[in-house]
Order: structure tokens, then sequence, then C-alpha cells
């Protein structure tokens, strides 16, 4: 009793910061209706909050998604995972679990969309008309991108790659909790593309370092990343350096992993003066990431930017897509300048929801995104810095003055671990 | 920062401990508080004696509650880290402390009936 009492305290102190707030206040405006047919790609954390706030908002409407995933992933997790204080259960649920009655679910995958017909093919064979459309699935981890390497290495060798879904999570402690004891040369590198969640390779770093620390493991730390700083956002970038230096963590910037020979343990990162060899006892692997193929053959990704990675061409503060009116794309394969993480999601789903529900009504919406986003960026176990920023690079926290975005803090930890996946949870269904 | 709303902070405890769980509990709390407030005005009048060993009991809830808090989070006292940590951590011993005494002097009242401890 005492406990759940504190508990409850606790968790609600955790839920009132960071990605913990809400948009219900005021009371919801009569359903609208309509027959307008809404298909949705890719039933993930974007598509599902969507869903489950347009049925309440329209009434009539026929709402499809389409995602062959039978498990959802709750992907913010999976650091946890990786570092033996979660199990691989912690991450998965039912797809279906979390979505509402009175949609329709295609467990198939999307191939190609046509925005001139307006209809959307599956694998299967099957076409659905559409009139309006929402492109959320997610994005491609691209592990063939690098040489010589393959997930079923994972968890041997010294090799880890936690991207890549919960059970290569809870491999990937067996390969990093064997360098936490034994030590040695550890190498946590990013890719030279977007990522979702850029805050999750620091944590890794952070958290392997700190349990080495624990176990008194004798190591060498590097953090590789192709980029010219630690952080996209220059202030936090300038704090990561200062930890890093604190802990005694290297940095091998400017450098790219392109190839892995896992029997030498050995792993070669391009840089500005050609190849570079390093070996490793420890390799944890963040792949390149793009957009799913069918984006890019469908005519919906931008063409001068991101040519790579092939993002969803969107206007950056309503995500509705710049060609196609009745298009928008929401999540990680969105075209905009910052934020692949739930966080953005929770914040991009109402704008949305508002645009397209404006629309069907023939007016104006008027939701505005600002590129919100925001990372529990976890310093070590038991400390993390609760970074928001925005599209401009500023920080906009949730509890100026109370809880410092760049003050590593118990309270921050809290929030990762008891209230995150609550909240995320809150915004799949729509209430948060 | 968005509203924040009483409907979701509801819905962020639902999805902690599960829809039942949550409810169960706050059932239980709310059983409690009305047994306490039963009992305070069945005596009509608080009993100081059995009010000392509630008070007694007030450290052990407030140990109980941070340590409880400390096991289920992976963390310690070394991971303080601001004022706010400072506040959350006592926050959490003085609900641990009151919830405790709370339920040692209902549970003391109930179980030796009325005014029988005077
Ligand atoms: C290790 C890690 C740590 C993270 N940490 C955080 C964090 O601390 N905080 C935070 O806010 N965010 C974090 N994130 C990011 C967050 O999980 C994602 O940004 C979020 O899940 C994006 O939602 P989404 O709906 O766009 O994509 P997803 O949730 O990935 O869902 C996409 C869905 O689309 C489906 N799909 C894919 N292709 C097709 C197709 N062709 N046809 C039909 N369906 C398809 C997939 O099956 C999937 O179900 C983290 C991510 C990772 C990997």
């Amino acid at each position: 009793m005492v406990d759940r009492r504190d508990f409850l305290k606790l968790a609600a102190l955790g839920a009132t910061a960071g990605m913990a707030t809400g948009t219900q206040a005021a009371p919801q405006p009569d359903p609208v209706e309509t027959t307008a047919r809404i298909v949705i790609i890719g039933a993930g954390a974007a598509g599902t909050a969507l869903a489950n706030r347009l049925v309440r908002r329209l009434d009539g409407a026929q709402i499809t998604l389409i995602d062959p995933r039978r498990d959802h992933l709750y992907q913010p997790g999976l650091s946890l995972v990786a570092t033996g204080l979660k199990p691989a259960g912690y991450v998965v649920s039912k797809t279906t679990d979390w979505l509402p009655d009175g949609v329709d679910l295609i467990p198939d995958r999307v191939a190609a969309v046509d925005p001139e017909a307006k209809t959307v093919a599956t694998e299967g064979g099957e076409v659905l008309d559409y009139d309006w459309l929402v492109v959320a699935p997610g994005l491609v981890l691209d592990h063939d991108a690098i040489e010589g390497f393959s997930l079923d290495l994972v968890g041997r060798d010294g090799i880890g790659a936690l991207y890549a879904g919960p059970d290569y999570a809870a491999k990937t402690w067996e390969a990093a909790g064997r360098f936490t004891e034994e030590g040695g040369v550890g190498i946590f590198t990013r890719p030279a593309t977007e990522m979702k969640c850029a805050g999750a390779p620091l944590k890794h770093t952070f958290l392997i370092d700190d349990i080495a620390k624990r176990h008194g493991a004798a190591r060498e730390v590097v953090y590789a990343a192709p980029q010219g700083s630690l952080f996209g956002v220059p202030i936090v970038a300038e704090k990561v350096r200062m930890l890093f230096e604190d802990r005694g963590i290297d940095t091998m910037m400017q450098s790219t992993l392109v190839a892995v020979e896992p029997g030498a343990k050995r792993a070669t990162f391009r840089t500005e003066t050609g190849l570079e060899e390093r070996d490793y006892d420890y390799l944890h692997v963040i792949p390149p990431q793009r957009a799913p193929d069918f984006v890019v053959q469908s005519g919906l990704a931008w063409a001068d930017k991101w040519v790579d990675q092939g993002w969803a061409e969107v206007d950056m503060h309503n995500l509705r897509h710049l060609r196609y009116p009745e298009i928008f794309a929401l999540g990680d394969v969105a075209g905009v300048p910052k934020g692949k993480t739930a966080a953005s999601v929770k914040w991009q789903v109402p704008v949305v929801e508002d645009h397209l529900v404006a629309a069907i009504e023939g007016k104006e919406g008027t939701g505005y995104y600002d590129g919100y986003t925001s990372c529990p960026l976890i310093t070590r176990v038991g400390r993390a810095m609760l970074v928001e920023f925005d599209y401009h690079n500023n920080l906009t926290p949730s509890f100026p003055g109370v809880i410092a975005p760049l003050e590593e803090l118990w309270i921050s930890w809290l929030m990762k671990e008891v209230a995150l996946k609550a909240t995320y949870n809150a915004m799949l269904r729509g209430r948060a | 920062m968005k509203d924040m709303t009483f409907s979701t902070l509801i819905a962020v405890f639902e999805e902690i401990f599960g829809r039942g769980l949550f409810w169960a509990m706050v059932a239980v709390a709310a059983v409690v508080t009305l047994a306490y407030l039963y009992v305070l005005i069945r005596d009509r009048a608080v009993s100081w004696r059995k009010f000392l060993l509630a008070q007694l009991s007030m450290p052990v809830g407030a140990v109980a509650a941070v340590i409880f808090v400390q096991a289920v989070t992976h963390s310690g006292f070394e991971d303080i880290g601001g004022p706010i940590d400072v506040i959350v951590l006592l926050a959490v011993a003085v609900v641990g402390a009151i919830g405790m005494a709370i339920l040692v002097y209902t549970a003391q009242s109930l179980l030796t009936g009325r005014r029988s401890a005077e």
C-alpha cells in the first residue's frame, strides 16, 4: 500500500514532464460525418496513434491500416534491453492490441502507391482506393551497407546491433555484457544518414561504459561518428563533449563504419584521409537508415534533398505532401529537418489530425508543428538529461528551472524507466 | 509543451500499472482513507496512543518507500544530481511516511475496536 502510493506519486512527477503532455484539454468537437476512405500505411507509433484519434473525430469514415508486422515494438525500450536492464519482452506487444474498433487492418506490405490514380497496392496483390493517404511506414535499416556484417553475427565475436529489434537487442547485451566484464576496446558507431533517435548511440556508449566501470573493467571506449559534432544541437553537443571528457571516452569524428571483419575483430572506417582500420573487442553497429523503397519508387520522396535516403517530401510544419495535398507523411519517414523520435510523433499526430479533418470538411487546418522532439539522454545507469529541442536548435524545456535540460538528473532517468513507456502507450491510444 | 490534463495523467497511470491494477489501487487507497475517516468520526477524537505508534512507524514507511523506488528503477542515492532530485526523494519519503502512518493508525483502530485502547 505504502509502496504503491509512492510509486504513484513518483510516477506523477515523472509523467508530468517530457513527452507526457497531452492535447485533450478542450472537449472534443462533434464528430465530422464523412464517407471518406482513409488509408494509413504502417501501424507503428504514428499510424496507430493517428487511427485512434481519427475514429473519435470522424463519423462514417472508412479507415484502413496496412502493416505486415504482427508485433508492435516499443523501440525506445531497446536501449534498456541492450544493457540488460529489461528483458526482450519489455518492448513487444501485438499490433492489434492498440487498434480501435471500426478500423480495418490489412496484414500485408505496401508495394506501391499511385498518387495520381490514388491507389495503394500491396505485395499480396490487393489494390485499395483512397481519398486520403497517410504514409507512416517508419524507416528501413540498411545492414547490408556495411561490408562483412550480417545480423547473425550479433551477440557473437563482440558485435552488437540494438536497433535490429528485441531479440537482437538482447543478443547485443550478450556481447556488450561480456565487454563490461572483460574490458578491452569498445567502439560505438552511428551512421552518416539521418537516423531515428540520434541520442540512442550516445546512450548505449554511456551505459556500457558505466556498467564496465562498475565492474572495474580496464577499457578504451571510442565513439565513432561520420559527423563533425557529437549531436545535431550545438549546445547539447558541447555538453556531451564535456561528459565524454569527464568519462574518458575518446571520439573518432568524421569516421563512417564501412566494413567489419568479425573473425579478426577489425572494423574499417572511411575518414577524410582514406580508410582506417581499428581492432575492437566490442563493436556496436547502427546501420544507415532510409525510407522504404516504395516511397521513392512511387515518387513521394524529395528530389533534391536526402537523395540517397528517400524521405517523403512534406511541409515541415504540417506534414502534408508538397505535391499531393491528399497525402500526409508522418513519423520517421517524413522528410523534415529534425526529429525521428516517438516524441516527435506525439506532436506531429495532432497536427496531421487537425489538417486532415479540416480538409475533409473543406477547410484549412491551423495545427503547426515546429520540430519539437525530445530525448531522455541517459548518461549512466540512474541518471539522464532530458533534452528537448525544435527545428531552430532551441532548447524547449517543459519545466524550465525545475528540470534543467543539460543537467544529469535522477528524475530524468526515472522518467525514462517508469513514465516513458506509459506515455508512449497512452499516445498510441490517442490519449496523450 | 502542450496541455497537461487530468485525463492524460489518468491515461498514463493506467498504462503504468494496467487498467485493472491501477483502479484496484485507487480503490484500496480510497478504502483506507475512508476507514481512517470512519475511525476518526467513530471515535470522535484522535487517539494519541495509537497516533504515537503510527508516528513511530513513519520512518519505516519513508525508508521502505525510498528503497522500493530505487530498487524498481535500478538506481541509488549516488544518482541524485540536482535540487529536483532531492525534492523527489523527499516527496517519496514523505508520502511513504504518511501512507504508513495512516495505515498503522487505521489498522490499530479497526483491530482494537471502539475506544478500546484508551
Ligand atoms: C534504439 C531506439 C531507441 C529509441 N529511443 C527513443 C526515445 O528514447 N525517445 C523517442 O521519442 N523515440 C525513440 N526512438 C524512436 C521511435 O521509436 C521512432 O521514432 C518511432 O517508433 C517512429 O514511429 P513510426 O510510426 O514512424 O515508425 P514505426 O514505429 O517503426 O512503425 C512503422 C510501421 O510501419 C510498418 N511498415 C514498414 N514498411 C511497410 C510497408 N511497406 N507497408 C506497410 N507497413 C509497413 C512496420 O511494420 C511498422 O509497424 C528510438 C528508436 C530506436 C530504434
